[in-house]
């Protein structure tokens, strides 16, 4: 099924099949329901990245090299990263300044120079054609060899025949008028190419299953998976340095790290990646799956690269098969004409994604920034005059998509044949390399300069045409070979692939090294000794400030003159066609609530400004400035003038920046305010609570006392022994009513740190004699048992004994309380644990109810429920415990007792010199900080 | 923003991690004749941390802090 007729009609229908889609989107962009407004196809999008290099040229560099086709994807996943940083800051100014071009890019930032966007184009179009080449060849190969089938002859073999027999020059004028039909249908201005994108994003699609698909019938198919693939190349004589290929390659490290850098700048440089990561970005959001989704693919896309390489040569021994073409030939030779089909296709989708999208972005380049600011100012041709510009618009692009295809045609006739695809490949890089320092420079540092940038583009391309494009074409015949060997007149220092004599590196790292020393050191020189202009000075600081102004004071601020809104919307008619002008006009007034045309438009300096932005977004921003400056009468600012505006609005910025920090310490210090107003509320809550539980607490005693006073004063016939039990209530109360009293002096003093400490060494041990000596008498009156286990020594804690024996008495006295009525007991114990003395008093009563253990040390809180039973305490005594406990540096805490009783613990820690006092001061401050 | 910053930060971090990775001598640790799993050790090592690297890149992009 491989003859000739079927694998015309595939390609052609694979194409229409692009077609259908791309119409599709664009009919859906019409109805604006965007297909490509999506983070997916935007990632998919970049994968044009992968082109026919990828597709067939990764395994030939594999064949030969090992590892060495990798750098070309790690280097873009390095970038990738940066690009959080990096992208959207270009996303950012290309949006507002409505850039179409990598070329407009540049010139946009170095003044709008319609000379530095000429030279940017021109090496761009000069740089990428041997990449276009690339694309030709492994279309018109892939394409001779599928009609050998089932023979598998190389292409070389075939013969050279005439121009118009030849496949790749069929390619390219198909490939051509595809392009045209596809990418110049209109005039987008700065709108996206929609349909272009969702054609491209299927593309990746296609070229990543095709690979995949023959990845998996080689590793798994012909061999016995990566183990197998490995282990028979390991016993190959031949295959066995690749291994371990960073040994045997020349330059080793250093070559695989230039290739790394090299790639980094490419992914960011190269035409047709701009074109789908800045100029068809729909929503800077869609970055932050990109940057991950695109490394992935390319992680997925070279998986089987080794295993087909080694499988390759493996299979086809001796080298009579190119490792190019492996990805084909492996299942040609297994008779897998379906899969073969499929390869084809895949690699057809591979280049024609690039040569596509590459071919419109360097048309767009070609036409505003080269051919338009030339054909503006030549005023013999009165297109000044013409009402209707954009069918000459739309022929130039179309001229240059051919013109571009025939120079790739041209140069695969010249050089194609003398190096691989990947060494044609990189020879492109370098070429788009020699845009970073002009184009990273120009976005991070304000002081680069026109003339610097082109100072730094002129030495770098020319090193890199001096050294790559020259040996290129000396190798091919069509220079004298002896301009490599013996170096021009014979100069052996000035050979071009040992420049100055510095030999050992690969042509790519010699390269890459001289020319990115030329045109680095040239940029930065040039621009520190010379100076800006103000045009220069405004955009270089509307690009490196673009996040730090808001985007309607950007460009209009800079503009002084006299225009009427006629002449603009003629201008704007004359490039974007009527409907575009009227549109544009609409949108502007209803920014500023206006309704044109009923209400006219004032021509003051921000509309002027939305008008050249708009005119950029169709014929570059220097074409734009030439356009606009010829409409209107401006008067020109002067550096002076510009430096002011720029000063005034970083200095707004300033303040700006500064009024934010006022009014968010101002934000912090009335939160801090309303904080503390929360305290005072909940303290004056706490306060009202503590006096109405104290006079509470004071009125039952009181009542008592009273009442039965009263009783012995009136009734004098009261017998004895009622009078005695009557007084003895009473000094009862009258005992509770000073206890109570005594506690909330206490508390007052505690809590607000005016007690007096008077601190000693303190035996934990005879405190506990002593306490439970002083109660012994209570213990006999309620029949309560006690139970001492005490060590025979303990260290001596430093404190307050009073204090100490305090918090030992009211445990204990609390115990006493609810230990159980019939058979009480009570345990005390005292144990030396990690630091501490740990004393426990524990009874057999009903114990705390589970939720009350940490609310019981507050203040007023008592066992039980306070409603039903009689209250049996102030209320107080644990909420001081808590207070001296914590002071000594210790811990107090409830949990239940084995027997089912509460068990009160708390700890205090064992004197250890002055450190220890110092960590209580501490803590104590700390307390007396929280109130 | 303050989040947006934080993960420009990150992301730094993680092309200098690559860089780190994917350079002498890192990767001299791992150009030896041997084979994990059947892969020669420098092939898996480079595909491993890649796969790595792209994981950390997509946890840190689509952080929502």
């Amino acid at each position: 099924m491989l003859q000739g007729w079927v694998v015309v009609a595939t390609s052609f229908a694979y194409l229409g099949l692009l077609f259908a889609i791309a119409y599709y989107a664009d009919r859906r962009a019409d109805a604006g329901r965007s297909l490509i407004a999506n983070p997916y196809i935007y990632a998919l999008s970049l994968a044009v990245y992968a082109t026919a290099w990828t597709f067939y040229g990764s395994v030939g560099r594999a064949a030969s090299d090992g590892v060495g086709f990798l750098p070309i994807y790690i280097g873009p996943t390095l970038m990738i990263a940066l690009w959080w940083v990096v992208m959207r800051k270009v996303l950012r100014i290309s949006k507002e300044h409505r850039i179409t071009s990598l070329a407009d890019f540049i010139a946009s930032r170095y003044g709008k120079s319609a000379l530095l966007g000429g030279v940017v184009t021109v090496i761009a179009v000069i740089g990428i054609v041997p990449y276009i080449s690339l694309q030709l060849k492994a279309v018109s190969n892939s394409f001779t060899i599928v009609l050998q089938y089932p023979a598998i002859v190389m292409p070389a073999k075939v013969g050279a025949v005439p121009v118009l027999q030849d496949t790749a020059l069929w390619v390219a004028l198909s490939l051509a008028l595809f392009t045209i039909l596809f990418g110049t249908r209109h005039l987008y201005s700065a709108e996206h190419h929609e349909g272009m994108v969702a054609a491209i994003a299927f593309e990746s699609l296609v070229k990543l299953l095709a690979f995949v698909a023959v990845g998996v019938f080689v590793t798994y198919g012909v061999y016995g998976g990566f183990g197998d693939v490995f282990a028979r190349a390991a016993a190959d004589p031949e295959l066995r340095p690749l291994l371990t290929p960073l040994e045997g390659v020349a330059g080793g490290y250093a070559s695989w790290a230039w290739l790394t850098i090299l790639s980094m700048l490419a992914i960011m440089f190269l035409p047709r990646q701009f074109q789908v990561t800045v100029i068809e970005n729909t929503d800077e959001k869609h970055l932050n799956k990109a940057i991950w989704l695109f490394p992935l693919y390319m992680l997925v896309i070279n998986l089987f690269v080794l295993p087909i390489a080694f499988g390759g040569r493996l299979h086809f021994p001796g080298g009579v098969v190119d490792a190019d073409t492996f990805v084909l030939t492996i299942p040609m030779a297994e008779r897998q004409e379906l899969l073969a089909l499929l390869v084809f296709v895949g690699g057809l989708s591979a280049a024609t994604g690039m040569v596509i999208v590459e071919t419109i972005a360097l048309s767009t380049m070609v036409c505003n920034d080269l051919l338009m600011p030339v054909l503006l100012r030549m005023k013999s041709l009165r297109l000044n005059e013409r009402t209707d510009l954009t069918g000459l618009l739309l022929g130039i692009r179309r001229g240059a998509i051919l013109l571009i295809l025939l120079l790739g045609y041209l140069y695969f006739r010249l050089a194609g044949e003398a190096y691989a695809l990947v060494s044609i490949g990189l020879i492109s890089f370098a070429a788009v390399a020699q845009f970073a320092p002009a184009a990273l420079g120009g976005i991070f540092w304000k002081g680069g300069t026109r003339r610097g940038a082109l100072a730094g583009l002129a030495a770098g391309f020319a090193i890199w045409s001096y050294t790559l494009l020259l040996p290129a074409l000396a190798r091919s015949g069509w220079l004298p070979i002896g301009l490599l060997e013996q170096g021009p007149f014979g100069i052996a220092l000035l050979r071009p692939l040992q420049l100055f004599g510095l030999s050992g590196l690969d042509q790519i790292t010699h390269a890459m090294l001289w020319s990115m020393i030329a045109n680095l050191g040239a940029y930065v020189l040039v621009s520190l000794t010379g100076s800006q202009s103000a045009e220069e000075h405004r955009q270089a600081s509307l690009f490196v400030d673009v996040f730090r102004r808001s985007p309607e004071a950007g460009g209009a601020r800079f503009w002084r003159g006299t225009a009427s809104a006629t002449d603009l919307h003629n201008l704007l008619a004359r490039f974007l066609g009527i409907a575009a002008a009227d549109e544009a006009f609409r949108d502007y007034a209803q920014r500023k609530g206006l309704l044109w045309p009923a209400q006219a438009l004032d021509a003051d300096a921000e509309f002027v400004h939305h008008v050249e932005t708009q005119l950029a977004g169709a014929i570059g921003a220097s074409s734009a400035r030439i356009m606009v400056a010829s409409a209107v009468k401006e008067e020109a600012l002067t550096l002076e003038e510009v430096r002011k505006i720029v000063d005034e609005a970083s200095q707004v910025v300033m303040y700006s920046h500064r009024l934010e920090q006022k009014s968010r310490e101002l934000e912090a210090a009335s939160a801090e305010l309303r904080a503390a107003n929360e305290q005072l509320k909940e303290l004056d809550r706490l306060k009202d609570d503590f006096l109405s539980t104290v006079t509470h607490e004071l009125r039952t005693p009181l009542t008592s006392i009273r009442a039965f006073s009263e009783i012995l004063a009136r009734d004098p016939k009261v017998d004895l022994e009622q009078r005695r039990r009557f007084l003895g209530i009473i000094a009862k109360e009258t005992e509770r009513l000073t206890r109570l009293i005594n506690q909330v002096l206490d508390l007052a003093k505690v809590e607000s740190g005016r007690a007096d400490w008077n601190e000693s060494a303190v035996d934990l041990r005879e405190v506990i004699d002593d306490t439970v000596g002083a109660m012994s008498q209570v213990f006999k009156e309620r029949n309560v048992r006690l139970e001492l286990q005490l060590p025979a020594k303990v260290p001596p804690v430093r404190g307050d004994l009073d204090r100490i024996i305090q918090v030992m008495l009211n445990l204990l006295s609390n115990a006493v309380k609810f230990c159980d009525p019939q058979h009480g007991r009570i345990n005390v114990t005292l144990a030396e644990q990690g630091g501490a003395l740990r004393v426990e008093v524990c009874d057999n009563g009903p114990g705390v109810a589970p939720g009350d253990e940490k609310i019981i040390f507050d203040k007023f809180v008592q066992a039980g429920d306070t409603l039903t039973d009689k209250p049996q305490g102030s209320g107080l005594g644990l909420y001081i415990c808590r207070h001296i406990v914590e002071h000594h540096g210790g811990r107090i805490w409830v949990q239940r007792a084995p027997a089912g009783g509460a068990c009160f613990a708390f700890t205090l820690p064992i004197e250890r010199g002055a450190a220890e006092t110092k960590t209580k001061r501490r803590r104590h401050d700390e307390e007396s900080a929280d109130r | 923003m303050h989040g947006f910053e934080k993960n420009s930060q990150r992301m730094v971090a993680l092309c200098m991690l690559g860089c780190l990775l994917f350079n002498f001598p890192v990767l001299a640790l791992f150009n030896v004749p041997a084979t994990f799993l059947g892969v020669p050790v420098l092939y898996a090592y480079i595909f491993v941390a890649w796969g790595l690297l792209i994981a950390l890149m997509a946890w840190v992009a689509e952080k929502r802090d």
